[in-house]
């Protein structure tokens, strides 16, 4: 191996250079859902951006599936558009085949499918899923872009998804603690630590700000809720 | 021969040694640290009665802020400030120096040192570096020939403008000048201006963020104002996160006891025998 550093000029190349083009765009965002025992609570910021530029600072990137269903979603914007419309259509024609709205765990277990169909080519998203199941307890589904699932009580995703994930297994999951007692989180204490985590991620990720938009899931329906964050 | 107490003093300039060293490994497919890019807002107008710099103070790594209070008016002379923008430490370094410079030249002078002086030390020292130093500057300040303001790119090339911004959020900052500056604005006026453009990069760009710091130069004074606005308030925390006793993990525990050391006092130390 040659330990001498050649001078680069570029405009001055002769050698063939290959040309790509990138279909993917980040559009930063950042989604977290919390389980409880009769209800679920997802937030997502409403922050739309690439590079150093804001889109929008009011997208909602929560779609409700059904009324007991929501998929947040963070990532390549375009690519949310159309997962999100075959997913509409899908759950649409799963009513009128079969009489009867599709169940939170039914639409986790279509997600995956969905995703991973695009293997070789992905959604390029970050994707929660929340939901009451079968008995009306609290579920949440995460995703990573070809479609791997899994089950879990909390889940922070997206641009601020590494920063805030230790902190809810820390405050939700009681994880790193001795001697507290293992009880369920209320819905008061959930809805209060998200507002909170979306504080601290505005602080430290540029994609993360302007506000957010909670979706909180019990029997009675979805109830919208909305928090303003810092706008730098 | 150096020794601990004799060091051999290091060779002027920069340190090239591992160059060849760090070439091998990106080969090998090492990835180089990052260094700290202060994504930025910078400005500088001219007014009535001399010059007003202004920054914002967020410090970015990639995506995520850095530094949320970070100071980006530098100090080069007593009649002479510096907006540094782009590499943290190249704009840091390098303004440090010339300011150091600048200070010798003064003394050597005795005289106010123009800031046309300042602005070919800057543009020579960064040709000389072919923009490998990456740091982007607004250079302000008033002398003997007046309200005095220069806009320094990387590579060396400079502007002299009655109005200028550089950074990330140059674009934002500079639509605002270009529809309110004009000619001798009072000093309220040019401060408001200031703070506007640097607002209007906090808010429409990502890399800029956190408080406006201002500095107002006039004939013979220095009005430096950090943190003049905060323009972005920190949200309220809803909950408590303060941890009970008890919760965290006692891995292992060693009890000393503790030896009592008795004091001796050494008397004053004898003069040197110079007989």
């Amino acid at each position: 191996m040659s330990l001498v550093v050649k001078p680069n000029f570029p405009d001055y190349q002769t050698a063939p250079v290959q040309r790509g083009f990138n279909p993917y765009a980040d559009n930063g965002g950042s989604v977290v859902a919390i389980a409880g025992d009769d209800f679920v609570i997802i937030g997502a910021d409403t922050r739309l951006s690439a590079g150093f530029s804001i889109y929008t600072r009011e997208q909602n990137k929560l779609f409700p599936l059904s009324s007991t269903t929501v998929l947040g979603c963070s990532g390549c914007w375009c690519d949310t558009l159309t997962l999100t419309r075959i997913l509409k259509s899908r759950m649409q024609m799963y009513q009128q085949e079969h009489n009867k709205t599709m169940s939170t765990t039914a639409c986790a277990q279509m997600l995956s499918t969905m995703l991973y169909y695009k293997r070789f080519f992905p959604y390029y998203i970050s994707n929660v899923l929340v939901g009451l199941d079968n008995d009306g307890k609290g579920v949440v589904y995460s995703y990573d872009p070809i479609g791997h699932c899994e089950k879990r009580t909390h889940r922070a995703g997206g641009s601020a998804g590494a920063l805030l994930q230790p902190l809810l297994d820390n405050q939700i999951g009681k994880k790193n603690m001795l001697n507290v007692k293992e009880e369920p989180v209320s819905q008061q204490r959930a809805l209060s630590i998200i507002k909170d985590v979306f504080i601290s991620a505005a602080e430290r990720d540029i994609y993360t700000g302007d506000s957010i938009l909670i979706n909180i899931i019990t029997k009675d329906g979805i109830k919208e809720e909305t928090f303003q964050l810092r706008k730098d | 021969m150096s020794s601990i107490l004799c060091p051999e003093i290091p060779s002027p300039g920069f340190s090239f040694e591992n160059c060849r060293r760090n070439a091998m490994l990106e080969v090998k497919g090492h990835a180089m640290p990052k260094a700290q890019k202060t994504g930025t807002t910078i400005v500088g107008i001219i007014y009535k009665d001399g010059v007003i710099l202004g920054a914002d103070t967020r410090a970015t790594e990639d995506t995520t802020v850095a530094d949320k209070n970070c100071e980006k008016i530098h100090y080069l002379a007593p009649n002479m400030y510096c907006c540094g923008a782009g590499t943290a430490a190249d704009t840091e370094m390098t303004t440090q120096m010339v300011a150091s410079q600048l200070e010798l030249h003064r003394l050597y002078t005795n005289r106010v040192v123009r800031v046309a002086t300042a602005n070919q030390m800057l543009k020579q020292y960064l040709f000389r570096y072919q923009g490998y130093i990456g740091a982007a500057l607004v250079l302000g300040g008033v002398d003997s020939t007046g309200p005095n303001l220069y806009c320094i790119y990387p590579h060396g090339s400079t502007d002299k403008l009655p109005y200028t911004t550089m950074g990330s959020g140059s674009l934002a900052a500079m639509a605002v000048f270009e529809s309110r500056w004009k000619p001798d604005l009072e000093e309220a006026e040019g401060i408001k201006l200031v703070r506007d453009a640097i607002a209007a990069g906090i808010f429409n760009d990502l890399g800029s963020g956190s408080n406006v710091d201002v500095c107002v130069i006039k004939k013979g004074s220095v009005d430096y104002k950090r943190t003049y606005d905060e323009a972005n308030i920190k949200g309220q925390k809803q909950n408590s996160y303060k941890y009970p006793r008890g919760v965290t993990d006692v891995l292992s525990t060693k009890v000393v006891d503790i030896e009592e050391v008795s004091v001796r006092v050494i008397g004053a130390p004898e003069d040197m025998e110079i007989a």
